[in-house]
């Protein structure tokens, strides 16, 4: 090893100062202090007092931390793998050797630059019950559909009750019903996926043309192309989305917090907007610092089992 | 490729922009009606006709200074991505080039540190910058950048890697200092990385809503992204014309900024996610 001489030191840690200073004030301090407050009682109006596991012990019986917890699970189970499936395959689509290429890949985009309040404000308008787009678009066909059921039932003999319901079938109320608040937003998941297009097409773009090639000489229909060349290639990028997108549900905040506030019902009460409420409006600081710390460890250990998962289907070349 | 496929993939492509792109035309279409127009059921697409005037009340409304927050928003942004491009550049420069003890410590801490929402150390800092007496002001929103950002560290300096130390060497023998090589040599040769560095901080910055909501007490130094939400709130869910105006004059400059700088962007995320 080659020796380091004390200049060599006092300037390599000068240029570093400014970021090893950030990392002592703004993550290994609020990380600390995040660990202190999590085992006190305090309010940010008196000092803290130390109660030990008392806010941890609190949070198993909250109703709110367990609804909240639960909700950011199920938004992850569902938008992370239909925003990881909706982005390859329009990578796929984009990167077909099309005049119009750099128009679509434009509007796939553009989804992805609004900021979120904007993003909050015009899908709660597009799923507004009676004046959204939405149901005014899903309306007709779905009275169509109902009709053809009822008809349907009808000839096997339904009673006029069950057919009248289906002949009244109306699109949901969306973000005022607590059953669909979460599918709504989770749908919207799926708009601002333009960023990891393309980094997928980018993945995409470099695949070696002779693999594909020689599968092709081989025989190997499109679909197998795409199984045995394609997704092995992408799968580093698909790990480092999945990543990406993990620690993204767990700070998902702006959307829900704009659009439904985490209701109706806090069916879409996300952790962190239950962490922001129980830190800045209803003053628990300890409660808060705790909940932070378990969504650490929490995001910790996901990532870790996707870093444990990798080396079964990551293949780096 | 056949043309039934070439026709077939076009359509594909055609029908999913048109998804895509919709909401923003529903919300350009909402803006230019009437309230009577909007609220009117059945609904009608197309507005009746140019119906400036919500743009001119949400522009005119007191209680929505649009060119305050613009200016609060644009001074918070320049500043935090000043403040990023110059101390994550020179952290990047350390770890890549220099040679000391610990290097490789905060290099494993940084990796670490990208893994952790801005929530999870959010009610300390609040903390941290209330002992300051920096609440209600802008500058926990912009004075952090200036003590390095991990991601931007972490891209600049994968960059910074492929830069040969023949160069660098050479000017230390010409007599050149360690900052003299950073500042003429480093910075001058990262100009593209820079360029992305700069414009997703801006961008992050710009877009950044939960900072403005924890630390801006004061309307009078509101950010748009902050601006909008309150005017939404106390709109309560109703004159979504003059919302969609108002979310329509929010995003323009972005999408504008967008198509200035497309080339830089489009080929910077698509760096972010291949060096990982």
């Amino acid at each position: 090893m080659e020796r380091i001489t004390g200049r060599q030191q006092v300037t390599g840690m000068l240029f570093a100062g400014p970021y090893i200073l950030g990392i002592l004030a703004f993550l290994a301090l609020p990380l600390t202090l995040a660990a202190y407050y999590s085992f006190c009682n305090y309010t940010l109006l008196q000092s803290p007092v130390w109660v030990g596991l008392q806010n941890y012990h609190r949070l198993l019986h909250d109703h709110v931390f367990w609804v909240s917890l639960k909700n950011t699970l199920v938004y992850a189970a569902f938008s992370v793998p239909l925003t990881l499936g909706a982005s390859v395959a329009l990578a796929i689509l984009l990167n077909f050797p099309l005049k119009s290429q750099a128009v679509y890949r434009t509007v796939i985009f553009l989804p992805s630059l609004v900021p979120a309040v904007a993003t909050a404000l015009m899908w709660q308008w597009l799923y507004n019950d009676r004046l959204g787009l939405v149901n005014h678009l899903l309306a007709p066909p779905l009275s169509w559909l109902g009709a053809m059921v009822a008809d349907v039932e009808g000839l096997f003999g339904a009673g006029a009750k069950t057919m009248a319901a289906w002949r009244n079938i109306a699109p949901p109320a969306w973000l005022n019903d607590p059953r669909w608040a979460m599918t709504a937003v989770i749908f919207l998941s799926v708009w601002g996926i333009g960023q990891t297009v393309v980094i997928f097409l980018a993945g995409l773009q470099d695949i070696p043309r002779t693999l594909y090639e020689a599968a092709e000489i081989d025989g190997v229909s499109p679909f197998g192309r795409f199984l045995h060349v394609t997704l092995p290639m992408l799968s580093p990028v698909i790990f480092f989305n999945l990543i990406m997108g993990i620690i993204g549900t767990w700070q998902f905040f702006d959307v829900p917090y704009v659009m439904t506030g985490g209701g109706p019902k806090r069916s879409t009460t996300f952790y962190t907007m239950y962490l922001y409420q129980a830190a800045f409006t209803q003053l628990r600081i300890g409660a808060a610092s705790a909940m932070a710390w378990i969504q650490f460890l929490i995001i910790l250990v996901l990532t870790g089992m996707a870093f444990a998962s990798a080396r079964k289907w990551v293949h780096y070349t | 490729m056949k043309l039934s496929r070439r026709i077939l993939v076009h359509l594909l492509l055609l029908l999913i922009c048109v998804g895509f792109i919709g909401p923003f035309l529903w919300m350009i279409c909402t803006s230019l009606k009437t309230a009577k127009e909007a609220s009117h059921v059945p609904l009608t697409l197309l507005p009746n006709g140019l119906y400036l005037h919500n743009y001119k009340r949400v522009l005119d409304n007191p209680s929505f200074q649009m060119m305050l927050y613009a200016r609060n928003t644009l001074i918070i942004s320049v500043l935090a991505t000043l403040g990023t491009v110059l101390s994550s550049s020179l952290a990047a420069y350390s770890l890549a080039k220099l040679r000391w003890r610990g290097r490789t410590t905060i290099f494993v801490i940084m990796l670490l540190s990208m893994m952790i929402p801005f929530q999870v150390t959010m009610v300390p800092m609040y903390r941290e910058f209330r002992a300051m007496g920096m609440i209600g002001t802008t500058l926990p929103l912009w004075l952090p950048a200036f003590f390095g950002a991990p991601f931007f560290i972490f891209l600049l300096r994968q960059f910074y890697l492929t830069i040969p130390s023949e160069m660098s060497e050479a000017a230390r023998i010409d007599g050149c200092s360690d900052f003299g090589i950073w500042w003429r040599i480093i910075l001058p040769l990262s100009r593209p990385a820079l360029a992305v560095v700069a414009l997703f901080s801006f961008m992050g910055s710009w877009n950044n809503f939960i900072g403005p909501l924890v630390y801006l007490t004061h309307e009078k130094t509101f950010t748009l992204a902050l601006a909008l939400q309150f005017f939404d709130s106390r709109a309560g869910g109703a004159n979504y014309e003059l919302l969609m105006a108002a979310s329509t004059l929010v995003i323009l400059p972005i999408v504008v900024l967008f198509f200035l700088t497309q080339k830089t962007f489009i080929q910077g995320i698509a760096t972010t996610g291949l060096k990982g």
